[in-house]
């Protein structure tokens, strides 16, 4: 227990200045992952057993490669906005808490990266 | 019981409070999350792979071919589905509708039972 008032705490360590952007963008992915769920799950499940040329030649339309690097930067921002909540809720002390927030950032937009420019190698091959 | 020593969510499900179709719901969403975003590791390898070459594409479609990368990829779709269906259903709550403990619980079933449809539907359509 700490005799200091609640005012006494925060002040000086200054406002945050995002508000409700993290739940509002966690919102919006969100939405936006409903149509591109379906279609990846689909489209995956359905492509992913073609041949070499043939996978090729369905990833290098623009559609299809414009579908696909929009999924991914969704998925890997959602899926950073997703794992920061967890994280915030159940890992302590709070340095780890930072350590693996730090961690999963750097991981998640390195794999977006790798995974996205992939995608362009084989659209604009 | 001290105040340090008291259980922390989630860890109270359970033990301490019966688990309820809200309360498994909720935490499975964040399971399933979880499980997705190292799902995702799957996806970008099939993806570099494709980008590497015919011989990495044949090694990756090998991988995910074998019987457990099959299991990985029918159990990886179910999570994906759970998460869209409870994530719909949490939209549903953030725009203010569907709190009552009736609708909770029979939205609730709604998530379950489309997980499982959506995922058998998109096997038998999509992987004869």
């Amino acid at each position: 227990m700490s005799i200091r008032t609640p005012l006494a705490r925060v002040r000086g360590l200054g406002s945050a200045k995002d508000g409700t952007h993290h739940w509002w963008m966690q919102r919006v992915t969100s939405i936006a992952l409903v149509p591109l769920v379906l279609w990846f799950a689909f489209s995956m499940l359905r492509y992913s057993r073609l041949e070499y040329e043939a996978f090729q030649h369905w990833l290098s339309s623009p559609i299809n490669a414009g579908l696909m690097v929009t999924f991914l930067a969704t998925v890997f921002y959602h899926a950073k906005l997703g794992m920061q909540v967890i994280y915030e809720d159940y890992v302590r002390p709070e340095w780890v808490m930072y350590v693996a927030l730090l961690v999963t950032q750097f991981v998640l937009f390195l794999l977006g990266a790798i995974s996205i420019i992939s995608v362009l190698k084989i659209a604009l091959a | 019981m001290s105040a340090t020593k008291r259980p922390l969510s989630p860890f109270m499900i359970g033990p301490y409070y019966k688990p309820q179709m809200t309360s498994v719901l909720s935490i499975t969403h964040r399971i399933t999350g979880t499980a997705l975003v190292v799902g995702t590791l799957l996806l970008v390898y099939w993806l570099a792979a494709a980008a590497l070459g015919p011989q990495a594409y044949h090694h990756a479609q090998a991988v995910l071919g074998s019987m457990l990368g099959q299991l990985l990829m029918f159990l990886w779709t179910w999570a994906l589905f759970y998460h869209m269906a409870n994530g719909i259903r949490h939209l549903f709550w953030d725009a203010g509708y569907g709190f009552e403990m009736p609708d909770a619980t029979k939205s609730g079933w709604a998530v379950i039972w489309a997980s499982i449809i959506l995922t058998v539907l998109c096997w038998l359509i999509a992987a004869p």
